[in-house]
């Protein structure tokens, strides 16, 4: 077989059987409920009835085998589960997981996607000009001002921003409140300051990153060659330098994207947006086990997606395995 | 083109004066303090003349060849002096000046080729990049003519090797082919910076002739930088010895290998006029008996492997990369066990696995490496170093221990002083006189010296040698010596054992294995040796023209 | 036996007025001489963060966690910076807040680096298949987001203070484990481990003696940027509820309780969170420092 295709076959496979693992781990995480669970989760007033009746439901009387393959089945079918909140109060209608998940998780990825559409540009070519005029005072000014981006806890950049870009000088809206029926226009004015947060973080690891990455390629002695051959700055850049710096920008991006991915929980939450990590975090202080466990996966799924496409861009560039011996 | 131009250097006519370097000085950045690396160097160049540039580690040749194109690494900078190169002083041209007369008129071809190629792009795209760049020819005329180099260069394939990535090409052809890559535009000048260091012998010779007769054929100026004085004498109208910097003499190649002034100079081949007296071997101390070993499931290293190492006595193992020598150590040391084959030390076979030996039987052998900066921890000092198998072994401490330590630093003719040292603090020389202690303070009867002068610089070598003999002599320990080089070879062992792919090729007494006939393989090895006769390789090519078979081993 | 053997390790140097001991701190002197003014910040900053965590009890005005006024009192006057929204000081709660947000924290760090660290350094020096194994599960344990997993484990625990520590560092070991056992098995092919081996020695001594001072300047860098990203990570936890609970003081959720002032224009919460980016930045350009300083090339 054609060895590129047999190493992304390959990758591919790992990819699956680390979302499998994670999958196992994910649900097995149930096995270390402490004892007073299920009182933690319905109050103290439950009764003994109601109590067994939610261990039975949430199935901690089957052997954690049995529930995996439930619980994975399920998932595969694109059915999460219920929420415990639906649990417990036997009336009260059921709410599925993968209902609640579905349209906060769009509203997620638009906002990951905005701040990625800035970010990502924006920080290559930041990283490039710190890369090739390094040591010079743009590139030490770029240093500086990344390393304390990248200090900050993103709520601190989220309230300096709020302060000074919602309450001193009231240009956007503090609550990125967003609701499915609402103008395009109306929903990236909602959503500025997140964005510009997430951009915040973002631009200063992946240009670090980049530059690092960059420096690292400029060091190669065939760019000295291709110096001594007289190419000019630019050939050397894009003829030499380019060619042989796809697989590490793309791990560069990967590596940011899913970054990203975390750090929009703490934005959501400073923003009360809509997303899926609010919901997480709501769903962790309930002691919501479906949902966190919904959650955890789609996040852990797009965490290794990213990688793989990572992986698999570094595979395709590599002239060793596109053309072997 | 001209194909007569295939006689002998001597016959060459030189031109008017090509480059001209006057006072030079460069400084290198050492923790933010910028120190002197080339200390005013004169150097001049007619058209058509190759002038070797040769000299040790440290000395600045590498740093002067860059900057006879005007350029300096990073962490370097020209602090004074000038370089003209016909008429253009490099040091005040512009960027854009500098930066047309590279690679058209002064070309550039690097130590290590596989490096220096773009793994991005085929050999045939990097070959006429320059030449299309400037627009000296169209893409067709261009390949045509890199082909046509590659030809003369005698590179397997040349038409279709241009198609390959650099990947795909071996070290010995990718040198050809950079060679090629500098001579597209007919330069004036090619920088040849130790182009032939990291190849094998056999595979030198090819390269060595391939760029004396191209440099030849285009009446091409060089500058020819390496260590090696037999390398350079058959490559070099002029040779140049540096030192720390500076210039210690400089002559034609002839009058500088038969009467050099200097004593430095006389020095850097000081190996080769060291020899040992054979002695007769005696009782076996070692004798590897039929051993196979392989990594993993990988292919074998070694098949059927017989050595014997006579007590007292120094046997050689010669061969190149990949012919099994360092693997041969790893299996007497029990680091790789073996699997056939035994053993037998002192008459009793050894355990396969190092776990499976005792104390007393990993004393007896001990072991020094080719490289003295990765055997010696950076972190521990010289007392340390030295103090810890006398300790672990002999359990002397206090006192005791401190007078031994004493009494290897005498053996080894190093001060006491040097006990609190740091291995940063000691030279390469010194460094190995420390492993070579630590060796001796197990108090071993087989000593496994891996390529141990190899990485040093050859007058220190010397001393090294002459040191290791010294202790044969008092102590009676007996080496096992691995080597590359045929020099050491003849300057240290009783007998010699010529490997290739992992079989012993040849054993025996020295005088007998160093005189001919010879089997194929030690033939090609032995005459593929540079000598200091500035003949020998037009002699080689013409002698090996004359049996052609005897080329074939070499061609990698 | 080694032990009393390492004690009289250096009697020659002892004989002489310790000389090696003298330069070593006048080097130390030089390079810090040296040292740009950002990483000078960044030393300043974290020895008066050090001096404020240890002397809390003596510097802050008011007890940690008593109600001494009412709630949301403005600046100045009988509280510096006003009281937090159940009336508690706040510059108090900022002082305790050093203490204990850079102490769980620094615990945290320590705690992931004795277990990531030493499996890592096992790893690296018996390869085969414990190395195999415990890089498998280190894989699938980092192809989970970190503060994705803590979430999912603290909602099975429950937060506790013992249960944050734990969590976060057994997640944070996996990248300790990786940066240990990919530096010790470049020190472990070094020609001196296996003269150790050859010699017969054991894996102890080759761990301490010949591997550890090796690979220390890496594992200090590492050490930094692991303590930031921790006290990020437990910080951001905090602020949102899972973290270190009330009544301790803990920047993270002072952050949190007292988030509303913001739209008010009031900047108080942000101190505590300015309180957290400082430090980070102080570590970070003293990182910073070292790492330019140790690796020895220049870029």
């Amino acid at each position: 077989m054609n060895p590129v295709l047999r190493t992304i076959l390959q990758r591919l496979g790992l990819g699956i059987a680390t979302l499998f693992v994670v999958s196992i781990i994910i649900s097995l995480t149930i096995e270390m409920l402490p004892g007073d669970f299920a009182r933690a989760v319905l109050g103290q007033s439950a009764t003994p009835e109601t109590v067994a009746a939610f261990q039975r439901e949430i199935g901690l009387d089957r052997s954690p085998v049995v529930r995996y393959f439930n619980w994975i089945s399920g998932v595969l079918r694109g059915d999460f589960g219920e929420s415990y909140a639906s649990a417990g109060s036997l009336a009260g209608h059921r709410r599925l997981v993968a209902e609640m998940i579905g349209p906060r998780l769009l509203n997620t990825l638009f906002l990951a996607g905005a701040a990625a559409l800035i970010a990502v540009p924006l920080s290559l070519f930041l990283g490039f000009m710190a890369a090739l005029y390094r040591n010079s005072f743009f590139d030490r000014a770029v240093n500086v001002v990344s390393l304390t981006s990248i200090s900050s806890p993103e709520f601190f950049l989220a309230y300096i921003l709020i302060m000074f870009l919602a309450v001193k000088f009231p240009i956007f809206v503090s609550l990125a409140s967003i609701t499915p029926n609402m103008p395009f226009l109306d929903r990236l004015h909602a959503i500025a300051l997140p964005t510009l947060t997430l951009v915040l973080v973002i631009v200063a690891h992946m240009m670090r990153m980049t530059r690092a990455a960059i420096i690292n390629l400029l060091a190669s002695p065939y760019i000295e060659m291709s110096r001594l051959k007289g190419a000019r700055p630019m050939q050397v850049i894009l003829r030499h330098a380019l060619p042989n710096a796809w697989a590490p920008i793309a791990n560069v991006i990967a590596l940011n994207l899913a970054y990203l991915v975390v750090g929009v929980v703490v934005v959501e939450v400073v923003f009360t947006y809509p997303g899926i990590g609010q919901l997480m975090v709501d769903a962790v202080s309930k002691r919501d086990l479906p949902v966190v466990q919904g959650c955890a996966l789609v996040f852990a799924g797009t965490y290794i997606l990213l990688n793989l496409l990572a992986d698999i861009v570094t595979i395709v560039s590599n002239p060793r395995l596109l053309h072997p011996r | 083109m001209n194909e007569t131009a295939k006689s002998s250097r001597g016959a060459r006519t030189k031109g008017d004066v090509l480059l001209e370097i006057r006072n030079l000085q460069i400084e290198g950045e050492s923790d933010e303090v910028w120190q002197p690396i080339v200390r005013g160097v004169d150097l001049t160049l007619k058209r058509g003349e190759v002038l070797g540039l040769i000299g040790e580690s440290g000395a600045g040749k590498s740093t002067i060849g860059l900057a006879a194109m005007g350029y300096a690494r990073g962490g370097c900078r020209i602090s004074g002096g000038s370089v003209v190169f016909d008429g253009i002083d490099l040091l005040t041209a512009s960027d854009e000046t500098r930066r047309k007369l590279r690679g058209t008129r002064i070309a550039y071809v690097a130590q290590s080729a596989a490096a220096s190629f773009n793994p991005a792009h085929r050999l045939l795209e990097q070959t006429i990049e320059a030449e299309l760049r400037e627009g000296f020819r169209t893409k067709a005329e261009a390949e045509k003519d890199a082909i046509e180099l590659y030809h003369r260069l005698r590179l397997p394939n040349p038409e279709e090797i241009g198609f390959r990535y650099p990947h795909q090409v071996s070290g010995g052809q990718l040198q050809r082919a950079m060679t090629a890559m500098a001579m597209t535009c007919r330069p004036d000048l090619i920088i040849f910076d130790e182009p032939t260091t990291a190849l094998d012998v056999t595979t030198q010779v090819e390269v060595l002739a391939a760029i004396r007769d191209i440099v030849e054929q285009f009446h091409t100026a060089a500058i020819y930088i390496t260590h090696d004085l037999a390398v350079v004498a058959q490559m070099a109208d002029r040779i140049k010895v540096l030192r720390y910097g500076k210039s210690v003499e400089e002559a034609p190649t002839r009058e500088m290998l038969t009467s050099p002034r200097e004593e430095y100079t006389r020095s850097l081949w000081s190996v080769r006029k060291l020899g040992k007296q054979e002695q007769p071997g005696g009782e076996p101390i070692l004798q590897v008996k039929n051993v196979t070993a392989a990594y993993g499931n990988a292919v074998r290293v070694l098949s059927d492997v017989t050595v014997t190492v006579p007590r007292g006595r120094t046997v050689a193992v010669v061969g190149e990369s990949g012919s099994g020598k360092s693997t041969l150590a790893r299996v007497i040391t029990g680091l790789l066990p073996p699997i056939e084959g035994q053993i037998i030390f002192n008459g009793k076979a050894l355990p396969r696995a190092l776990k499976e030996r005792n104390a007393d039987t990993l004393r007896r052998i001990q072991m020094i490496y080719q490289m003295p900066d990765t055997a010696l921890n950076p972190r521990q000092t010289v007392y340390e170093v030295i103090g810890r198998p006398i300790e672990f072994y002999r359990g002397l401490t206090g006192a005791k221990k401190e007078a031994r330590i004493s009494e290897l630093m005498k053996l080894i003719e190093m001060d006491d002083s040097y006990v609190d040292r740091f291995p940063g603090e000691l030279s390469g020389g010194q460094k190995q006189r420390i492993c070579i202690a630590r060796a001796l303070a197990a108090e071993p009867e087989l000593i496994i010296c891996d390529e141990v002068t190899s990485a040093l610089d050859q007058i220190v070598q010397e001393g090294i040698l002459q040191l290791l003999m010294r202790l044969q002599r008092e102590l009676g320990v007996s080496y096992l010596f691995i080597t590359h080089d045929i020099a050491t070879v003849r300057a240290i062992s009783d007998e010699i054992v010529v490997m290739f792919q992992g079989r012993v090729v040849q054993q025996g007494p020295k005088t007998q294995v160093l005189s001919p006939p010879h089997p194929p393989y030690t033939e090609l090895l032995l005459s593929s040796v540079p000598e200091m006769d500035p003949d020998w390789l037009t002699n080689l090519l013409a002698r090996r023209k004359a049996q052609p078979e005897a080329m074939k081993a070499g061609d990698r | 036996m080694t032990e009393s053997a390492h004690t009289s390790d250096r009697p020659v140097a002892a004989a002489q007025p310790l000389p090696g001991r003298r330069s070593r701190r006048a080097r130390v002197w030089r390079v810090l001489r040296k040292a740009p003014p950002t990483a000078w910040f960044g030393l300043i900053v974290i020895g008066l963060y050090l001096f404020v965590a240890v002397g809390a009890p003596w510097l802050a005005p008011y007890p940690e966690s008593e109600l001494v006024g009412g709630a949301f009192e403005p600046w100045g006057g009988q509280f510096l910076l006003g009281t937090d929204q159940l009336g508690r000081d706040m510059l108090s709660r900022l002082i305790y807040g050093a203490r204990n947000t850079v102490g769980i924290a620094f615990l945290t760090t320590m705690l992931s680096f004795l277990l990531g660290g030493g499996l890592g350094l096992m790893a690296a020096i018996s390869g085969g298949w414990l190395d195999q194994v415990l890089g498998r599960a280190v894989d699938v344990l980092m192809s989970i987001p970190q503060l994705i997993f803590a979430l999912v484990l603290l909602s099975i625990l429950g937060s506790s203070i013992v249960n944050l520590i734990v969590v976060i560092a057994v997640l944070d070991s996996t990248r300790v484990f990786r940066l240990s056992r990919s530096v010790a098995q470049g020190v472990v092919v070094m020609d001196y481990v296996e003269a150790a081996r050859l010699r017969g020695e054991k894996l102890p001594w080759i761990m301490r003696r010949e591997i550890l001072p090796n690979i220390m300047p890496p594992l200090v860098a590492e050490f930094g940027l692991r303590f930031c990203f921790v006290f990020l990570t437990i910080s951001a936890l905090s602020f949102l509820g899972l973290g270190i609970k009330p009544p301790t003081a803990d920047w993270g959720s002072m952050v949190r309780d007292n988030a509303a002032l913001i739209t008010y224009g009031d900047v108080t919460p942000l101190l505590p969170a300015g309180a957290i980016a400082l430090l980070t930045v102080a570590v970070n350009f003293v990182v910073d420092w070292f790492l330019h300083k140790t690796s020895g090339l220049r870029e």
